[in-house]
């Protein structure tokens, strides 16, 4: 057949047609996966995958489910990886230096090698956001760490033992409830509701005959 | 750039006419022109695609033919694999299922101060929630009410939905959204707090809240950390594969089975929640799906085989915007934020075909209409497909705007040289969601008592269509009330004493009495990708 590719797969070599991904080709070679496979679509991190270009040096990290299969690739997948994630009161915890201090301390022992940058999935500055993590700035935290998919590769390179994706999921969850405007808009809505404000309208809707609500809905204005 | 030269050059016709089409403002279908390419186009109309059930609950009823073999398939246990007297866990509140629902579930649940448990067949998170990538809908702006969420809501759905449901869902929605917040989930905000909000299909108010095009990620990832917070026990990794019954026929339990060891155990609770999201791994009619690894259907014939009926089971959505290309990613969602953000759908000609805003239904029909009886679809070697105009959304927004409000999409397709900035990308209808689901009541209750069910699963919310942005506003409101609900029940029963799986052999049966021969080990639990011929 032409247009096929060797992989080695945990180290065995199959052929595959060139154009799947890492995944499809695992399924292609006859595995039924259970652990390393998701949602297949670069959002949920199970498929963490390191591999390696035969007769390269240099480590490659990626989705297993996001990344086409090449010519010579070693392939591991990496379906776990122990991430340290410590228990919190969302509602007792503050936004301050503290927090980070008290929960992840390992953060401070960073040594800038980058390691987890260069590893990221995701294409993300993971270095950064920790960065921004020791220095309690949340908000930036948040905004650099925003896609991360969880999937523990940078974790699994770092000499410090940081577990960067629960770092950074405490970040946005302190941004998101303590450091981001409070919305005006949907605390009236809400008081309103529980008022029972908008009873009658919904109550009076539901009782209409099905040819009216058609109407309703027919020629309802729509905001540009 | 694409990787197929006829395709760059089909993209140049849609750059040419991108001015002219920016500023065109496609006319709405009448109410009229809509049923009928609906009727002709919707795939939820191809008769021959669907089965009659002949027996159980909703036996006389169609259903697409891939559920039915499973609704009508081989349990994976008998009654004497396990010993239902001596559970291996003991809970009140058992909750199946570890996406936006069960993971709402348990923290209202545990709130309660219930015993509350989640078992999922994967980890916790791997759902379709996760996947989510537009939006949330909640009507909380001045120019909004939940009254015109409900008829847009009701409306959309083709006037089907249960009313009561529509009116939880719409009047719970901004609650849910302050709950969520107080979680620590992020929304897009301005910089004084107002929410920024867009338009979805077939909404008649800019009501869809997002967190970029990570808004369902965001909003699992902050739930699960919040299970994990309290101490919630989840068994991941572990399938439910009979829900058992007591001797009056009301839940108490389920047999889980490890799906690594294979080993069954047997969990007793007062009162269970089926909340196993949707069947987009069916792939019904063979279409791609947008759907995770886990997405078979598996609560419906959980719930099915012990007497819950299903309501609507035979309406499927089609999501309008799968991929068409390139094939690592066919039939990946592409969100419908970005057409609320401005990109219109564009034929072969350079031709804005329709207005991008119409509900999901009538825009995938649509679609398929463009590639077949028009015949003005792009030939991709996958497949027909229409064009997407991702570059307009900056030539109206201004550059920045794609990298900001949808960062995933442009990472996804810049993995294979597509810069969605600079160039139309390719589209094609994929199943995303299951309209219908086991039929519950306004407290999220089934048919079986102390059975609940919410999320995909559950049918009734969304009547025969369902509106982007409903869903993810579904598995919370619904997810929270189940958790409540269930977790009031428990506390008011004792916990069941002599419990059965005569179901199974009763099932079997009425199988038999039917004439219905199938091995099909059901519920399917993984989707079989694997090459087997070699």
């Amino acid at each position: 057949m032409d247009n096929m590719v060797n992989v080695y797969l945990f180290g065995k070599k199959y052929q595959v047609p060139a154009g799947l991904t890492i995944m499809t080709a695992m399924e292609y070679a006859g595995y039924e996966l259970v652990r390393g496979c998701g949602c297949r679509n670069g959002f949920c991190g199970a498929c963490a995958t390191i591999y390696r270009i035969k007769d390269k040096q240099e480590l490659h990290a990626c989705l297993a489910c996001q990344t086409e299969v090449q010519e010579g690739m070693y392939v591991a997948t990496l379906p776990f990886f122990p991430l340290v994630k410590k228990v919190y009161n969302i509602e007792e915890i503050k936004p301050d230096q503290q927090i980070m201090m008290q929960l992840y301390p390992e953060i401070y022992a960073c040594i800038g090698c980058n390691a987890c940058t260069k590893a990221c999935t995701q294409e993300l500055n993971v270095m950064q956001y920790i960065a921004y993590a020791q220095r309690g700035e949340y908000d930036k935290c948040a905004e650099e760490s925003f896609d991360c998919v969880m999937c523990g590769v940078c974790s699994s390179r770092c000499p410090a033992g940081i577990s960067h994706p629960q770092v950074a999921m405490l970040a946005r969850r302190l941004n998101g409830k303590y450091i981001a405007p409070e919305c005006g808009h949907l605390a009236e809505r809400v008081d309103e509701i529980e008022q029972g404000k908008f009873d009658s309208l919904i109550e009076d809707l539901m009782q209409k005959p099905i040819e009216e609500i058609k109407e309703l809905y027919n020629t309802r204005e729509i905001e540009k | 750039m694409y990787k197929i030269d006829k395709l760059n050059e089909l993209a140049e016709i849609v750059a040419e006419k991108r001015a002219e089409n920016a500023n065109l403002e496609p006319r709405r279908m009448t109410a009229e022109e809509k049923d009928t390419l609906l009727a002709a186009f919707h795939p939820d109309y191809k008769q021959d695609e669907f089965t009659v059930l002949s027996a159980g609950v909703n036996k006389g009823d169609k259903v697409p033919s891939q559920l039915a073999e499973l609704l009508q398939g081989k349990s994976r246990i008998s009654a004497e694999d396990v010993d239902l007297n001596k559970p291996d866990y003991d809970t009140d509140v058992l909750i199946i299922g570890g996406g936006g629902a069960g993971a709402s579930a348990a923290i209202e649940a545990d709130e309660t101060g219930v015993k509350t448990m989640i078992v999922t067949k994967l980890r916790i998170g791997d759902a379709n929630t996760m996947m989510a990538e537009g939006g949330i809908q909640a009507a909380d702006k001045p120019n909004d009410s939940p009254a015109i969420h409900y008829i847009d809501a009701f409306g959309g759905g083709h006037f089907a939905a249960k009313p009561e449901l529509v009116k939880n869902l719409v009047t719970k929605a901004p609650s849910a959204i302050q709950w969520l917040n107080k979680l620590g989930v992020e929304f897009d905000k301005e910089p004084d707090g107002t929410m920024i909000t867009t338009h979805g299909g077939g909404t008649s108010r800019k009501r869809m809240h997002a967190a970029k095009d990570y808004s369902g990620a965001e909003i699992m990832r902050t739930l699960r950390d919040e299970v994990l917070n309290r101490g919630i026990p989840v068994i991941d990794f572990t399938a439910a594969v009979e829900i058992i019954l007591d001797e009056n026929g009301k839940a108490g339990g389920a047999v889980l089975m490890n799906m690594e060891t294979k080993e069954l155990l047997v969990a007793r609770a007062k009162t269970v929640i089926i909340a196993t999201g949707g069947a987009g791994r069916l792939h019904y009619q063979g279409f791609p799906t947008s759907n995770h690894y886990g997405a078979t259907a598996d609560g419906l014939i959980l719930g099915y085989r012990v007497g819950a009926g299903l309501l609507y089971a035979d309406t499927l959505q089609y999501h309008p915007t799968g991929t068409g290309y390139p094939e690592q990613i066919f039939g990946a969602l592409v969100t419908e934020k970005v057409r609320s953000l401005g990109a219109k759908l564009v034929n072969i000609d350079g031709e804005v075909f329709m207005h991008p805003l119409e509900t999901r239904d009538v825009t995938a029909a649509s679609i398929i209409r463009e590639c077949t009886e028009r015949n003005k679809g792009i030939d991709t070697g996958l497949g027909k497909a229409v064009w997407l105009d991702t570059p307009m959304i900056e030539y109206k927004n201004g550059e920045g705007t794609i990298e900001k409000r949808i960062p995933a999409m442009m990472r996804m397709f810049g993995k294979y040289g597509i810069d969605i900035r600079k160039e139309p990308i390719l589209v094609y209808p994929t199943l995303h969601y299951q309209n219908g689901g086991l039929n519950i009541s306004v407290d999220c209750s089934t048919d079986v008592e102390n059975l609940y069910a919410a999320g995909e699963v559950a049918g009734g919310i969304h009547g025969r269509n369902r509106l982007m942005g409903n869903s993810l506003l579904d598995v919370i409101v619904f997810g929270r009330d189940a958790g409540k609900n269930a977790a009031m029940k428990a506390k008011s029963i004792a916990i069941p004493e002599k419990l059965t799986l005569a179901h199974i052999e009763k099932f079997n049966n009425e199988l038999a009495q039917a004439g219905i021969e199938n091995n099909t080990a059901s519920p399917m639990l993984l989707p079989h990708y694997a090459r087997k011929s070699k």
